[in-house]
């Protein structure tokens, strides 16, 4: 059973306060979640990105875990190593067999779904206990807001500009959450930090998962999406309300919808409240993108059902 | 007392690594430093070491997994060549930067391209500046000698910098030697167990490794790392001794070959070295005053060791096994000649460039490069300050 509020907040403070993320960033929350969801020793291997550089300023830290950040794109590769070198010492009784140690990689989505990938999908195959969390904030924010392979059909970066012939990003993203399940993993989910009991229950089973397991959060990102800082965990809602990202999970290849929406909104609710979409709500042409964006959601909606065997 | 067996020089190094036992590898095959891997992995397979031998996707994820799993606190080793090394680029300056004792074993093979599998040093001398200690090996006993020192200089206290085990890629690695082999408890004794510093596992004390580090300490943090180096040259000059004082071969930053009274001399390094020694003696027994200078220590580069070997010379020719593009000379004579100005030495210089891409190198072509030598003795000036040997047109 995920833990309860009270519980929660009892919980020890793994992330501190004090640290330089943006007001209204969603990867402090959902790293503050996931590290809730388990009581053992945690190692984190983080790679380059906002959340890295914004906690870490020598001589600070804003880190009550052991840490390690090496680069970009080896997240994976480096949480691989430090579970490696966990089970080698585990093995030869150099360390105490009553601890049960867990390992996270935090990535965002360019060195998950774009730089990352060949290292994350080596390690997953390699069967590495740790999660990893792809905090997928759908650019590559930390460098100015650039495209990435997460980066969603129309969306204004600055590498996918909204322009008088091209309208942003021209192609849809990259699903790399069922990427990650067709590696056969135990454990696959989606989520937001907004539904804090969807994300903690999910980090929990995904600390609990023997071999590798994969969580992928959407962490809204005031800066480029062009959104208001409070607004931050009602955006994440609107992206599960809208079905543009969907809350479920796969375990061992089980699809389940862990949350529907009572009533399924359309995506502009959640595109208008962006800067990064506000091109697409004049003319024709961006009403034909939105139009589209509406397709490709409900087509893999009605996927999604059919995997989990509600439709 | 050990036992001297017909071993390859792979093979060679890959005993040593079953003696030393590390506790994580994590490597990606790469010839020719495959085999270094793959007889190691039998190794785990039959039990003979307790090693977690990680069969990474690459050797980019080779060397973060070595330096993350160093710093998780254990003993960590890999091996690679040429293109695998280059991909290892990037980590190869945090490994160092983050002082992680991981010891590489490099077979020296061409960078591409075009694509060549066979020994020269652009792999090695490309990485001259990430910050590894760097030991090259003439033939398959040091090879193996050296892989055992890299451990306990890699993790000395005042050193703790990641060091790479250098050998020439087929003309070593894949070359049957007899090799003496130490008995396994007489190397794990002398290496001794690993004392890990501030490992991560220790969650009762966590730390931040690798943070941001901005204009206000990082310039601190590399001058601090700087200071390693003469340390490094130190520890590798007293555990080359201690190392001869527990199985007879002692070892220190290069090996001077008749050079006390040598007129004309030859730096070289690696395997070639081990032809010049035939070549000196030759040249010896004519009555010309030849001798090699054979450097084992490229990094830290030994400056006022080698200057001090080669003043009262007349003349020196630099071999280098590697080019470097764009610039005058190759990298080794431009480290030599560098040191031999600073230091106030006026021994004429040249540079030999030479077997690049696996070509071979043979005793009359060396001993012309004496030759050579010998008119420069007498005019004082080369004709011609590089010249490549061995090559077509």
């Amino acid at each position: 059973m995920p833990k309860n509020l009270k519980q929660l907040s009892e919980s020890p403070v793994r992330l501190t306060g004090g640290h330089r993320l943006c007001p209204g960033c969603g990867e402090p929350i959902a790293v503050r979640q996931i590290l809730m969801a388990t009581e053992d020793p945690v190692l984190v291997a983080n790679a380059t990105g906002c959340l890295e550089v914004s906690t870490t300023i020598f001589p600070y830290t804003a880190w009550n875990v052991p840490w390690i950040h090496i680069a970009f794109e080896n997240a994976a590769a480096a949480a691989s190593g430090l579970e490696a070198m966990y089970v080698s010492l585990k093995n030869q009784g150099k360390i105490d067999p009553d601890q049960n140690y867990k390992f996270v990689a935090f990535a965002g989505d360019g060195g998950t779904y774009d730089i990352g990938f060949q290292a994350l999908s080596g390690a997953v195959e390699r069967r590495h206990s740790f999660v990893y969390v792809c905090l997928n904030n759908q650019a590559y924010m930390n460098t100015g807001v650039q495209r990435s392979s997460a980066s969603p059909l129309g969306a204004h970066t600055t590498t996918s500009p909204a322009g008088r012939v091209i309208p942003g990003k021209t192609m849809v993203q990259k699903d790399l959450t069922e990427c990650m399940v067709a590696h056969d993993m135990p454990y696959v989910a989606q989520s937001i930090p907004g539904r804090w009991r969807d994300l903690v229950g999910k980090a929990e089973k995904a600390f609990a998962t023997e071999g590798p397991s994969f969580i992928n959060v959407l962490t809204p990102c005031p800066l480029g999406w062009l959104c208001d800082p409070s607004e931050t965990v009602d955006i994440s809602m609107l992206a599960a309300d809208t079905c543009i990202w969907p809350l479920y999970e796969v375990e061992n290849g089980e699809y389940k919808i862990t949350y529907k929406p009572k009533e399924k909104k359309p995506v502009e609710e959640f595109l208008k409240r962006q800067g990064r979409f506000k091109h697409l709500f004049k003319g024709e042409d961006g009403a034909e993108i939105i139009k589209g964006i509406q397709e490709y959601t409900d087509r893999k909606w009605e996927a999604l059902l059919k995997k989990a065997g509600e439709a | 007392m050990g036992k001297v067996m017909p071993l390859e020089g792979n093979n060679a190094i890959a005993e040593a690594m079953r003696q030393i036992n590390p506790d994580v590898v994590a490597a990606y095959p790469i010839t020719p430093s495959t085999e270094i891997v793959q007889t190691f992995a039998k190794f785990v397979a039959d039990g003979k070491v307790t090693t977690n031998f990680v069969a990474v996707e690459s050797e980019h994820s080779a060397m973060s997994a070595c330096t993350a799993a160093a710093a998780a606190g254990g003993r960590v080793m890999n091996a690679t060549s040429a293109n695998g090394l280059a991909l290892m680029w990037e980590i190869l300056y945090i490994t160092a930067s983050l002082r992680q004792p991981v010891v590489l074993n490099l077979v020296n093979r061409a960078l591409s391209g075009n694509i060549n599998i066979h020994c020269d040093h652009s792999d090695g001398m490309g990485a001259r500046d990430s910050g590894w200690i760097q030991i090259y090996g003439e033939n398959a006993q040091e090879g193996y000698d050296n892989c055992i020192q890299c451990v306990a200089i890699s993790e000395r206290e005042d050193v703790r910098l990641p060091s790479m085990n250098c050998i020439d890629g087929f003309f070593v690695s894949h070359a049957y030697e007899m090799v003496e082999v130490e008995e396994d408890a007489a190397v794990q004794e002398w290496i001794g167990p690993y004392k890990p510093v501030r490992p991560l596992l220790d969650i009762k004390n966590p730390y931040t490794v690798g943070p941001l580090d901005l204009w206000d300490y990082y310039f601190e943090h590399k001058r601090n790392q700087l200071s390693a180096y003469p340390n490094a040259k130190e520890a590798i000059i007293e555990e080359g001794k201690r190392f001869g004082q527990a199985f007879g071969r002692e070892y220190g930053l290069m090996e001077c070959v008749d050079l006390e009274d040598a007129e004309v001399a030859v730096v070289a390094l690696g395997s070639t070295a081990g032809m010049c020694k035939d070549v000196v003696a030759d040249l010896r027994s004519k009555g010309v005053k030849a001798g090699l200078l054979k450097l084992r220590v490229f990094r830290p580069f030994p400056d006022a060791e080698i200057v001090a070997a080669l003043r009262n010379c007349k003349a020196v020719a630099v071999f280098d096994r590697a080019a470097s593009y764009g610039a005058s000379y190759g990298p080794l004579y431009s480290e030599v000649a560098a040191a031999m100005y600073t230091r106030g030495a006026n021994v004429p210089c040249v540079n030999i460039i030479y077997g690049l891409g696996g070509r071979e190198i043979r005793p009359d072509q060396i001993a012309d490069v004496y030759g050579k030598l010998n008119d420069i003795k007498t005019t004082g000036q080369p004709a011609d300050p590089v010249s490549y040997v061995g090559v077509r047109g």
